[in-house]
């Protein structure tokens, strides 16, 4: 999260990289993407579904040893991985950076996870399989299937590969891989998050059974075939493209049947909204889910994604999911998990109060100076005058990026600034000191490191 | 309800839930995916869509490490504007021979697949040492190790090539021993550049509008 915002600084201030390799944009961006898809979601993701899995099954995990194997082999292939990528290593496919050596690595993590999670579910005392755990399970059948086809390469080095798909063949792979990581990672790993912690949390059950089971095998089937929408208008036959599109708008229906039974689900449970700061991010987090899942199939439709494909809108909807969704249900479980594990209260509600307005503003303030940005963008490069041709130079409509920039810049900063606040507080949970509630110290708006 | 009580033997098998993920998710990769990689490219090249050289690979591979295609584009989409900006749209055959494809997703700076020709070498050379000295209002990083840095310091270009030809490009064996002579003396600055005006020389079978 830092390291995205030393690059969202770079994007204003260019020469902040100090002419290091390391701090240049193009690597500490993929960096950056790395670490937050791959350390940050993966991590969580894998730490919930060993920490649900118990408990829909009845049963303590499968193989406890191998399960530690999996968190030290992920997280050192994941940290070394991006050292790697700053020192220069790097794959060229775009979430699929790492070069072969880890990307062997994180395979066999993956497998270890597989073993440990299925051994865990094989092994249950309770009858069915709880809906969460198909949800994580496809999430780690699925991320399987995409991450080995997509990564084929022929190593040259220990840190150079060559794809085995070329041009239009390698976009297509990889837009399969790129799209549905998103989709079963991000969005299927991350509704197994909900599935479990927004009933837990509420305290209600889940509200339609039937419809769960529809939404998940739809989702299922259709997520994997929309990821030709992001070649729209490109070097690609144009029956896929169209395919893509069409799926893409399919998908809605069942992204929102998930929404619709989150709502139904939480709704019984209205009053502790008010006052529980796991729940406050639970359901804001599903709030975010469901826009950024109408927005997806919007951006999917060629007509819009004309303007859209290549601007800042397309990183506007990213983040919109990756900060509104993915990083508050994954703060939501934190400030759920962490005093159940310490055998403490929350050492402050109001601080988790404070963190979830800044969480909140600053996704926001993203939000809408990406949206601008990217509509300014999308509108300007295309615009014709009266002879047809271009209007605006391209270093003019770059030029007036700059305020949208720094202020994606202060948005990124005050959501880091209340992550530090969560990690703080957490600290002082686990430590378990008993203290007067304190005034939340000087933190909150200047002090996060950028 | 026939399809609840299927699915209440599903939701009781860890084996049968697990197929059942593996074949759904499958099919649409399977009826995307297959009809396109299973076609064979090579010949398909346009006349101009050369083997890149011995230098001009060690800069793509630069332009690779140094993950240019965060921010620039290799791919012209077919519409009035980005035909005026940018030159002649991009065709499939003119990337069979980049592994892996860069065509990137996002432009923070201008699509660059019709760069080659449209400036100077030195150009060049000032520009990716600081952008600002010839683009003012410039936002992109720069990169004064590529002039200090020798190409291919690591010797692996020998190695690069036969890869490649395994791969199916038509790399000679006179190309591979040649290589290192090709690159001697030359910075990594030099091939990035080499690079660059290689970039779209096809002009992807069209004239220039």
């Amino acid at each position: 999260m830092t390291a995205g915002v030393y690059v969202a600084a770079e994007l204003v201030w260019p020469t902040i990289d100090w002419g290091l390799p390391a701090l240049s944009f193009g690597r500490l961006r993929t960096a950056h993407t790395t670490l937050v898809l791959f350390g940050f979601g993966v991590s969580a993701l894998i730490g919930t579904a060993f920490y649900s899995v118990q408990r829909t099954s009845h049963v303590r995990l499968f193989a406890p040893g191998l399960a530690w194997a999996v968190f030290y082999a992920w997280q050192a292939a994941i940290v070394l991985g991006a050292v790697s990528i700053l020192a220069g290593w790097n794959a060229g496919k775009e979430y699929a950076e790492l070069e072969w050596p880890f990307d062997l690595a994180i395979t066999a993590a993956w497998v270890g996870f597989a073993i440990v999670f299925f051994g865990t579910i094989a092994k249950r005392k309770v009858d069915a399989i709880y809906i969460s755990n198909w949800f994580y399970g496809a999430l780690i059948i699925v991320v399987a299937m995409l991450h080995i086809v997509n990564s084929l390469a022929l190593p040259v080095t220990a840190g150079k590969s060559y794809s085995l798909f070329a041009g239009a063949q390698d976009a297509v792979v990889q837009w399969w891989y790129g799209h549905n990581a998103v989709g079963f990672l991000l969005t299927g790993g991350f509704l197994g998050m909900l599935y479990y912690f927004l009933p837990k949390q509420s305290e209600q059950p889940i509200w339609s059974y039937r419809l769960s089971i529809i939404a998940f095998w739809a989702f299922v089937y259709t997520y994997i075939w929309a990821g030709p929408h992001h070649l729209h208008y490109h070097a690609v036959p144009e029956w896929l493209q169209s395919l893509g599109m069409v799926m893409s708008l399919i998908l809605l229906a069942p992204s929102w049947a998930t929404l619709v039974n989150g709502i139904m689900t939480v709704s019984g449970a209205a009053g502790k909204l008010k006052t529980d700061p796991a729940l406050k991010f639970i359901v804001l987090a599903l709030a975010f889910y469901g826009l950024a899942t109408f927005e997806g199939p919007m951006l999917a439709i060629k007509s819009v994604n004309v303007f859209s494909h290549f601007t800042e809108w397309t990183i506007g909807h990213v983040h919109s999911g990756a900060l509104g969704w993915n990083a508050l249900i994954t703060f939501g479980t934190f400030y759920f998990l962490v005093p159940r594990l310490a055998g403490a209260p929350l050492y402050s509600a109001r601080l988790a109060n404070i963190h979830f307005w800044l969480a909140l503003g600053g996704t926001i303030l993203y939000a809408l100076a990406m949206w601008g940005a990217g509509v300014s963008q999308g509108v300007l490069w295309l615009s014709l005058d009266e002879l047809g041709e271009v209007r605006f130079s391209f270093n003019d409509v770059m030029a007036a990026m700059r305020p949208y920039y720094l202020l994606r810049f202060l948005a990124g900063l005050m959501f880091l600034a209340g992550a530090v606040l969560m990690a703080w507080n957490l600290a002082r949970t686990v430590a378990g000191r008993r203290t007067i509630l304190v005034a939340p110290p000087a933190i909150v708006g200047a002090g996060a490191p950028a | 309800m026939s399809w609840l009580s299927l699915h209440h033997r599903l939701e009781r098998h860890t084996g049968l839930l697990i197929f059942g993920i593996l074949l759904v998710s499958a099919i649409g990769g399977m009826v995307q995916l297959l009809p396109i990689v299973s076609e064979d490219t090579h010949g398909h090249g346009l006349p101009g869509s050369m083997l890149y050289s011995a230098l001009e690979l060690e800069g793509r591979d630069i332009y690779i490490r140094e993950s240019c295609s965060t921010c620039h584009t290799q791919q012209i989409r077919p519409l009035l504007a980005e035909v005026k900006r940018y030159g002649p749209y991009s065709r499939a055959e003119e990337f069979v021979y980049d592994r892996p494809f860069l065509w990137g997703s996002k432009r923070t700076g201008p699509d660059l697949h019709r760069i080659g020709g449209r400036y100077s070498d030195v150009w060049h050379r000032l520009h990716l040492i600081d952008p600002r000295s010839v683009v003012p209002a410039s936002i992109m990083p720069a990169y004064p190790w590529l002039a200090t840095n020798a190409a291919d310091h690591r010797g692996s270009i020998q190695a690069r090539m036969r890869a490649l030809a395994k791969l199916g490009h038509p790399y000679t064996a006179v190309d591979i021993s040649g290589a290192p002579a090709g690159l001697e003396g030359k910075t990594e600055l030099d091939a990035v550049i080499a690079y660059l005006q290689s970039m779209g020389r096809s002009n992807g079978g069209q004239a220039q509008p």
